[in-house]
């Protein structure tokens, strides 16, 4: 199994008191797998995936990815799974403002020292950023610096792709070729994919659906 | 790893030039207002030190002939040869320079005050050839001679060698004195078996002016470590900030898969890289301010760096290596709290507002406490404190403690002022102010430390100034003094001065203890010279009046701290018992001192005849009366004393370091102001999405210009008015503390308001200039970067 | 650097100078320079001759009180020339200086003095003989001489008699000093009977030993690329006495030299390499203060030992100087000097 998450639990200590966000999740993701996590906004949808891609770390519960448990991981275990084995596309992007987009594309792949220029030129052609490659991303707009980030995931090859929310700011034909370009890469590579999104039309496409309310899936 | 890492996080530097050269800029001009000082401190010694040597020459027992000619140099040599370990010294004038001329190799200190540079031509300095040492100005003057330049002599003085000096006043074989020096070995036989012409004349007891220098550069010192806080507080600031501008990237390229551990690593290295190159250049930065605000550059120059003036100019490597230690330590200070606070930080809040916005918070608190703490501390210390370690101690739990205190005093002022103010866009003006204080603060807080400094220090330096003019006049009131060797000389003086001066105040002494501290009693006569020029801390009605008249005794500052006598007490002399009069500064003396009239001193010791006189004349006539009296009396010149010039002499030297402290004072406010600037340009990019809504709802851009400058002077101005009374105490600290814990004996403190005022003025000036670009390119946002907040929700 | 530094530098005829100060190991510019096969001519060699760069009178004696307590002392008189020529008053280019010391077991106490010549404040005259700068003084006719010496903390007053003959180190008093060829003229009266009065701070001591005066002068006594010596000079209880000295070189190798004495004046001259002397153990500012000596041709394999290790010569240009015992082969005392050890 790529990935298994078991019985997790998570709480944030805000001003006014606990806030459970997670209470209990189970999933599993198989090579070659895709998956769309649906939810209310404030479901807590970003918060599973920063724990599944070793962003922040659940109060209970178990991650395995291939098998390891990630509790076992330090910062710098955590770390190594962050460049080399899953990938993810933000919400927010996280690009980084002062380097060119090709620069931003391959900019995880070398840190994994895995990067591949034939690939970042196929990456960039299919995700239409050809033209743009030498810009900045304050340069571009919403639905183009979306495309980078998804190209700088995809660049590493990850074994685990965990998107949120890939196409919000994409118009509908984009998003449909991107998440062509994404399900291709999964197929291809035998990665799984974990994938955000409101979408109906894009959940539809993916061969399971899992929807949280209120802390557990639905 | 490592190349791509480092090509990201130097990229934010390319692609934001301008806060890369904030960031150098802020580094290098801590390092170098610390270096400047360093410097200026070096130079102010450095001329006390030559003015001590020239002044303070009594500190050795001296032999004279009796009769004041000169000896003979067999004299000399059969002194020595009897084992009296003396030093040869020859002077006298030419062309109104005053040659001293001494023998290297026996005189206690080598060439007088000169320390000879490597290089010095020995032969020629030793056989006679002539090389003479002197200050620039004597270099001019006596431009025909072998002059080396050196800043280590006082002004109007050549020192050479003996023979050097012997041919040039035209003295062969001739000595006007010898030095007695310390350590005289055992079995050695008495003076008058070998050179009974000669009489012992004794070291003038503890130098004066060595000792109020001391306590002057003592207060430098502390000047030193002022700017030093100065300095730090901007370097904390500049890397703050830094870090500050980066903290999303730092989090996305954590996201990435960077450890943690390297990122720590890269970051400290790249802020360390940059430390070096602005220690570099805020070092030679230092270096070219020392050189523009130095009197005298070429000479100074030469006794900083020790190296040759005309040639390329080195860098002492103490100082080199001050500067640079400022720069990597003030760097590492700064950036190791950062980046511990960032290696605890949980990935994702690292760039959340939210979370920062909670340790600012909880840092604000934890500040708040800490200023009380410190501010407290210091209010029992200004009761308490004694020692040294105390008035320093004072010193920094103030200034820290009001720098921690400044943002909450701001905070809650702005607070109150949108309380009360009565139109929207006021109430929005205080309300942003607030919101942008926690980015202003550090700058503010430099700002703070320079005026308080500034404040401080020229209220020393005036308070010195003004006590050491006061000083002169009272103790060297006369305009000459004349050493007698014998009842004929003193009769023969009297007999000629009489007629020829206004009056002669016979100057004499006797040792007894009071109140088991060793005192002098001296017998004055009476005379408006006292009455005019005594200052009292502590006196009856008619201090003078009842002590002329033989019923009371003043006593020194010295003698009254430590036997706790006040002015009412009674002290007694020889079995008589006095009232005290009045209590008088005494700057520099060691120890007690008690004045009683002259009639009482007399019938109280009647075994001693004056031999020292004070003479009243009119200073111009000094010269040609020393002439006259020699001739007339055999009283010879080098018995004689023109006070009035070496009060020039000292008044002069004093006056230069005057000049570079308020120089000094400038430069300090210069850089607390770039401190200012640099906040606002860094804090401007920031500042567009706070702005953005004020300018949709409809004010101009030019108004939100106008308010940003209105809002740095208003901010300065609040500054200023927590730094006026912040400045007083630190002087009042350093004056009243420090220096009776270092000295024995408190400096009065004088207020200077037009000196403040004139401060005030040029923080406003400095704060408004600061803020003067930041506004107008506020100004000039266009339009479309405001829109921008709007379309991109982050 | 003052003048007095200066000074030193120029006038303490020691390799540690040569590197410092360039001037001794230099050509020797006007002034004359020592040749072989020498004729000495007393009394006046044993006066000044100032048109060499530098000379000294130098004499070091071991002492003993009455409770068998050792004492060192030391009485030196150094000129060094800044021109040939004697010249008269402040002009004169010749420089003074005296250093004086006494060792005790646990004491060291040294003073020193600088003066010019050309004023009669120190100098030195052949017939009648006296050296002299300040009050201290060395005076007599060589058979017998009276020394006297005085500092802040000790004094001494000292009569000698001589015993033997003078002795002429290297080939008549031609004592080569490097491969180079750098030479001076060197000979010793190390046969003098010596007694008087120590004045210490922890009172006065009567003492009576045996004292060794070493005489020379040259003009440019060391090579360039010596760097510092020791010297030895050992008076073994069977009567005969050896003067030793190891030149160090900057390339790490030595220049020795040595002179054997018997009683009645007979010399033996040793050339470089004859003379081994190794360093075994030293004192905490590593100089060392315990030595082995080995002379093959003469059976001598001693180890030589400081009395008192700290007798450091804390003059302008500080050296080590004091009275050693000696064991193994032969028995017996001596001195001790070292430079080049700062
Ligand atoms: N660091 C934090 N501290 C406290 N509460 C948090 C924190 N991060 C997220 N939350 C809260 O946890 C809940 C889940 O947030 P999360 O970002 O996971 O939601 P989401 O499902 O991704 O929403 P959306 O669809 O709007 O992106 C929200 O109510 C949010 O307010
Ligand atoms: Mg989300």
């Amino acid at each position: 199994m790529l990935l298994t998450v078991q019985d997790i639990h998570k709480t944030y200590h805000t001003a006014d008191g606990p806030f459970d966000v997670l209470r209990g999740i189970d999933l599993t993701l198989a090579s070659g797998e895709t998956l769309a996590l649906t939810g209310e906004s404030g479901s807590g949808k970003s918060t599973l995936l920063h724990l599944i891609g070793g962003l922040d770390t659940p109060d209970s519960g178990k991650i395995l990815h291939e098998g390891r448990d990630m509790a076992a991981l330090d910062d710098a275990g955590r770390a190594a799974l962050r460049r080399g084995t899953v990938g993810v596309v933000f919400q927010q992007f996280n690009l980084i403002p002062s380097l060119r987009v090709s620069d931003n594309i391959a900019f995880q792949a070398r840190l994994a020292g895995r990067h591949d220029p034939d690939w970042d030129a196929a990456l960039a052609a299919r995700m239409g950023l050809t033209p743009h490659l030498a810009k900045y991303p304050e340069q571009l707009s919403g639905g183009q610096q979306q495309r980078v980030a998804i190209a700088r995931t995809l660049a590493t090859k990850p074994r685990v792709v965990l998107a949120d929310e890939p196409t919000g700011n994409l118009d509908e034909a984009t998003a449909s070729t991107v998440l062509d370009l994404m399900l291709e890469l999964v197929a291809e590579t035998g990665a799984g994919l974990l994938m955000v999104t409101h979408s109906e039309g894009l959940a539809a496409r993916v061969s399971r659906r899992l929807h949280l309310r209120a802390g557990r899936v639905a | 790893m490592t190349t791509t890492t480092l090509h990201a996080l130097l990229s934010h530097w390319w692609r934001n030039p301008l806060q890369l050269f904030t960031l150098l800029a802020g580094l290098a001009l801590a390092t170098a207002l610390w270096s400047g000082v360093q410097a200026v401190n070096a130079e102010a010694r450095a001329s006390y030190d030559a003015a001590a040597a020239t002044l303070g020459e009594g500190q050795y027992d001296r032999l004279v002939r009796r009769d004041g000619q000169p000896m003979t140099q067999e004299t000399y040599v059969a002194l020595r040869r009897a084992g009296w370990l003396v030093s040869p010294v020859v002077q006298g004038r030419l062309d109104g320079v005053r040659i001293i001329g001494v023998e290297p190799l026996t005189a206690p200190g080598g060439v007088g005050p000169v320390s000879l540079q490597e290089g010095t031509d020995l032969t020629s300095f030793l056989t006679g050839e002539g090389q003479l040492f002197a200050n620039y100005e004597v270099a001019e003057q006596l431009a025909g001679l072998n002059i080396v330049v050196t800043p280590d002599v006082a002004p109007n003085t050549a020192v050479t060698d003996i023979g050097v000096a012997q041919r040039l006043l035209s003295k062969p074989d001739q000595i006007d004195s010898l030095i007695v020096l310390r350590g005289q070995p055992i079995g050695r036989p008495p003076l008058d078996a070998i050179a009974p012409k000669l009489t012992l004349q004794p070291a003038q007891g503890g130098s004066d002016i060595a000792r109020l220098t001391d306590s002057f550069h003592l207060n430098l010192t502390a000047f030193g470590l002022l700017s030093f806080a100065v300095g730090i507080f901007i370097v904390n600031g500049a890397i703050g900030l830094a870090f500050e501008q980066r903290r999303p990237v730092v989090r996305t390229l954590r996201a990435l898969g960077l450890p943690l551990r390297r990122l720590i690593l890269l970051l400290g290295a790249e802020l360390m890289l940059f430390a070096l190159i602005a220690g570099v250049i805020g070092v030679a930065l230092g270096y070219v301010i020392a050189a523009l605000l130095l009197p005298d550059v070429a000479a100074t120059l030469r006794g900083l760096y020790g190296a040759d003036v005309s040639g390329t100019l080195q860098l002492r490597p103490s100082w080199w290596l001050s500067g640079m230690a400022i720069a990597l330590g003030g760097t590492a200070l700064a950036a190791g709290g950062a980046l511990y606070q960032m290696s605890q930080m949980p990935l994702l809040a690292a760039a959340q507002p939210r979370a920062l916005a909670m340790a600012a918070g909880r840092r604000a608190v934890l500040q708040g406490i800490a200023a009380a703490i410190l501010l407290m501390l210091s209010g029992v210390l200004m009761f308490t404190a004694t020692g040294m370690i105390g008035g320093f101690l004072l010193l920094g739990a103030l200034l820290i403690g009001a720098a921690l205190a400044l943002p909450i005093i701001l905070d809650r002022l702005l607070a109150l002022a949108s309380r009360l103010a009565r139109s929207v866009t006021a109430q929005w003006f205080w309300a942003d102010t607030r919101q942008q204080l926690p980015g202003l603060s550090l700058a503010l807080m430099a700002l703070l430390l320079a005026m308080a400094a500034n404040v401080g220090v020229s209220t020393m330096v005036s308070s010195f100034r003004l006590t050491f003019t006061d000083f002169l006049d009272q103790r060297l009131a006369s305009e000459l003094y004349v050493r007698t060797e014998s009842d004929a000389q003193t009769a023969a003086l009297i007999t000629f001065a009489t007629p020829r001066t206004d009056i002669i105040l016979p100057i004499q002494s006797a040792d007894t203890e009071v109140a088991g501290q060793p005192t002098e009693v001296y017998g004055a006569r009476d005379h408006a010279t006292y009455r005019d020029n005594w200052v009292f801390l502590q006196q009856t009605r008619d201090p003078w009046g009842s002590t002329f008249s033989g019923q009371t005794v003043l006593i020194n500052e010295q003698l009254s701290r430590r036997a706790n006598l006040m002015v009412g007490d009674e002290i007694t002399l020889q079995d008589t018992a006095f009232a005290i009069a009045g209590v008088y500064g005494d700057y520099g003396n060691p120890i007690g001192q008690a004045v009683i009239g002259e009639e009482v001193f007399a019938t109280l010791y009647p075994d001693i005849a004056p031999q020292n006189f004070g003479l009243r004349m009119d200073p111009e006539a000094v010269p040609d009366f020393v002439d006259a009296l020699e001739a007339a009396t055999g009283i010879a010149a080098t018995q004689t004393v023109n006070q009035a010039g070496i009060k020039a002499i000292s008044l002069a030297i004093f006056e230069r370091t005057f000049t570079v402290t308020t120089a000094l004072n400038i430069l300090t406010l210069a850089v607390a102001g770039f401190a200012i600037l640099m906040s606002l340009l860094t804090l401007a990019s920031m500042r567009v999405p706070q702005l953005a809504p004020a300018w949709a709802m409809g004010m101009t851009r030019q108004q939100l210009g106008r308010l940003e400058l209105v809002r740095a002077i208003m901010l300065a101005l609040l500054t200023a008015v927590v730094a006026l009374p912040l400045g007083l105490a630190l002087a009042w600290a350093l004056l009243a503390v420090v220096n009776v814990a270092a000295f024995g004996w408190k400096l009065p403190m004088y207020l200077f308001p037009l000196d403040y005022a004139r401060m005030g003025v040029f923080a406003l000036l400095a704060a408004g200039l600061a803020a003067l670009w930041p506004a107008r390119r506020l100004a000039r946002t266009p339009p479309a970067d405001l829109l921008k907040v709007f379309s991109n929700e982050r | 650097m003052n003048v007095k530094a200066l000074f030193l530098a120029l006038c303490l005829p020691m390799p540690a100078l040569a590197q410092g100060f360039a001037g001794l190991g230099t050509e020797a510019e006007g002034f004359s320079v020592p040749q072989p096969e020498p004729q000495f001519n007393f009394p006046t060699d044993h006066g000044a001759h100032n048109d060499y760069r530098i000379e000294w009178w130098y004499l070091t004696a071991n002492l003993e009180a009455a409770d068998g307590t050792p004492y060192g002392l030391q009485w030196t008189l150094f000129r060094s020339a800044l021109a040939p020529g004697a010249g008269d008053g402040w002009t004169a280019p010749q420089l003074w200086m005296g250093h004086a010391a006494v060792t005790t077991p646990d004491n060291h106490y040294v003073a020193e003095r600088l003066a010019r010549g050309g004023i009669g404040q120190a100098g030195v005259t052949a017939d009648p003989f006296e050296a002299w700068i300040d009050d201290w003084a060395l005076t007599g006719d060589w058979n017998t001489l009276h020394m006297t010496a005085s500092a802040a903390d000790f004094a001494y007053d000292m009569a000698l008699t001589a015993q033997g003959p003078l002795i002429f180190h290297g080939e008549g008093g031609y004592s080569v000093k490097s491969a180079a060829g750098q030479a001076s003229y060197y000979y010793s009266q190390p046969f003098f009977a010596i007694e008087g009065t120590l004045q210490l701070p922890e009172g006065d001591v009567a003492v009576t030993g045996n004292a060794w005066l070493d005489r020379e002068w040259s003009s440019q006594p060391l090579a360039e690329n010596q760097t510092g010596w020791d010297w030895f000079s050992l008076s073994f209880d069977d009567g005969n006495k050896m003067m030793g000295f190891r030149l160090q070189q900057t390339d790490g190798q030595n220049f020795t030299s040595a002179t054997w004495m018997t009683p009645d004046g007979q010399t033996t001259p040793y050339t470089d390499g004859a003379l081994v002397a190794t360093p075994l153990a030293t004192n905490d500012s590593d100089v060392p203060v315990r030595w082995r000596v080995e002379l093959p041709a003469q059976g001598v394999d001693v180890t030589v030992a400081a009395i008192n290790e700290n007798a450091w010569m804390a003059t302008s240009v500080p050296y080590w100087e004091g009275p050693v015992t000696v064991t193994g082969s032969h028995e017996g005392i001596g001195y001790l000097e070292m430079t080049g050890y700062e």
